[in-house]
C-alpha cells in the first residue's frame, strides 16, 4: 500500500483521529459492565491522584483487595494480582468511585474512617491478625510495634508486626502508618518515610 | 505468568476496533468489538502464554463479524422480496458518517478482499496467518489483499481527489 493511502486509510478508520491509539471510553465502560454482569472479572482497578502521588486501587467482587503507591510499580502490582487472584483483570476508570471520594475526603482532613468492603485474601495467618488490629487504631493515634504485637496475641512478635506492616496490601485504608517505634521514631513505611510523616501530620492537624 | 487481560485491551483494543470498522463499517463495529473482547476475556485464562495475542483476537473478531452479519441479515426489512444479505448497493447507516468515500469503497469490496485488506494492512498480520483465519492458501490471501488495495486505490483515492477539489 502506498504511504499516502495507508495513512489516509488508517486515520479514517480510527474513531478519534486525534487519539488513534485510545479506545472510546464508552466501549471500555460497556466491556466492564457486561463482564461484571456475567461475573467474569477477577480484579478491576483504577488509579487516583493524591497528595502522595498516584495510587492504584484494585478490587475483587468481594471488596477492595489492594492499594499501591507509585513507587511500588503499578504494572508489577497488577501482574502480581493476576498471578495470585486471576488474570481476568480490567481497568475500570469509573469504578471504585465510593473509595475514591472517601480518599479525597480523608486527604482533605474531613474523613476519619475510610469504610469500604475489604477482601483480605492477600494476607494470611498472623499478618492478617495484625491487619485486623490495625483497623482498630483510631485516626490521629499511634501505637508501637510492641503494642500491636501484644494486641494481636503475640507480645514477642514485634518483628513479625513490622513485616505485616511492610506487606500490608492496603496502605492508608488499613492504617499501618499509625504504627511507630516504642521511642516515638517513625520506623519504616511501605510508601516511604515522607509519606508516613505526611499521613501522621495530616491526622494530627485535623 | 499470564498477563493481566487489561494488557490485551490496551495493546490490541484500538487495532481490533479499526479492523472491525474496516470489515463491518462503523455502525456494527462497536458491537463486534464488544463481543470479541467479552469472548476473549472468557477464554483468557486458558490461552497459552506464548500465544500470538493479536492474531488470536483477530480470529475471534472474524467469527464475531460473521455473527453480526447474520444478525443484520435477520433484521426485518419491509420489502416483499427477500434481499441479498451482502449486496454492495444496499444503503447502510455508513452513508451518514463523515468519510462516506471510505465506507463506500470498503463496502464495495467482496467480503474476502475486505477481510484480507483489514487483517493484513490494518492489523499487520502476515498473509499466512490471514489465510488461516479466512481459509484458503497464503497465495490466495495475498492476492485478495492486493486486489482489494487496487480497488480501494481506484475508488477511495479517486473520490478523495474529487472531494478535495469541490
Amino acid at each position: 500500500m502506498s504511504e499516502s493511502l495507508h495513512d489516509k486509510f488508517f486515520q479514517a478508520l480510527a474513531t478519534d483521529p486525534a487519539r488513534p491509539d485510545e479506545l472510546p471510553s464508552e466501549l471500555r465502560d460497556r466491556l466492564v459492565a457486561r463482564a461484571k454482569a456475567e461475573r467474569l472479572l477477577d480484579v478491576t482497578y483504577r488509579t487516583v491522584d493524591s497528595p502522595l502521588g498516584r495510587l492504584l486501587l484494585a478490587a475483587t467482587p468481594a471488596g477492595l483487595v489492594r492499594v499501591a503507591y507509585a513507587a511500588q510499580d503499578h504494572e508489577a502490582v497488577l501482574q502480581d494480582l493476576s498471578d495470585r487472584i486471576g488474570s481476568r483483570v480490567l481497568r475500570s476508570p469509573s469504578g471504585l468511585d465510593d473509595l475514591a471520594r472517601q480518599l479525597d475526603a480523608y486527604f482533605a482532613g474531613t474523613l476519619a474512617v475510610i469504610d469500604v468492603p475489604l477482601d483480605l485474601r492477600l494476607a494470611h495467618g498472623f499478618r492478617r491478625d495484625v491487619l485486623g488490629h490495625l483497623r482498630q487504631i483510631p485516626f490521629g493515634r499511634t501505637e508501637s510495634y510492641a503494642e500491636v504485637a501484644a494486641a494481636s496475641g503475640s507480645p514477642r512478635a514485634t518483628r513479625a508486626v513490622g513485616s505485616a506492616c511492610a506487606t500490608n496490601p492496603m496502605p492508608i485504608v488499613i492504617p499501618c502508618h499509625r504504627v511507630v517505634r516504642t521511642g516515638g521514631s517513625l520506623g519504616g513505611y511501605v510508601g516511604g518515610l515522607d509519606a508516613k510523616r505526611f499521613l501522621l501530620d495530616l491526622e494530627q492537624a485535623a | 505468568m499470564k498477563q493481566p487481560f487489561e494488557r490485551a485491551v490496551t495493546e490490541h483494543g484500538p487495532v481490533v476496533l479499526r479492523v472491525c470498522r474496516a470489515t463491518l463499517g462503523p455502525a456494527d463495529a462497536d458491537d463486534a468489538w464488544s463481543e470479541t473482547f467479552l469472548s476473549a476475556l472468557r477464554a483468557w485464562p486458558d490461552l497459552p502464554e506464548d500465544a500470538n495475542v493479536r492474531g488470536w483476537l483477530i480470529t475471534i473478531a472474524h467469527r464475531k463479524a460473521i455473527d453480526v452479519h447474520r444478525a443484520t441479515a435477520r433484521r426485518p426489512i419491509p420489502v416483499d422480496e427477500v434481499p441479498e444479505p451482502r449486496s454492495a448497493s444496499t444503503p447502510s447507516p455508513e452513508e451518514s458518517l463523515p468519510d462516506d468515500a471510505l465506507w463506500h469503497s470498503l463496502a464495495a469490496l467482496p467480503p474476502k478482499q475486505r477481510q484480507c485488506v483489514a487483517y493484513h494492512h490494518v492489523a499487520g498480520l502476515p498473509h499466512a496467518e490471514v489465510a488461516t483465519i479466512v481459509g484458503g492458501t497464503e497465495a490466495a490471501a495475498r492476492r485478495a489483499a492486493a486486489d482489494g488495495i487496487a480497488a480501494l486505490r481506484r475508488t477511495y483515492l479517486a473520490n478523495e481527489d474529487v472531494i478535495s477539489h469541490v
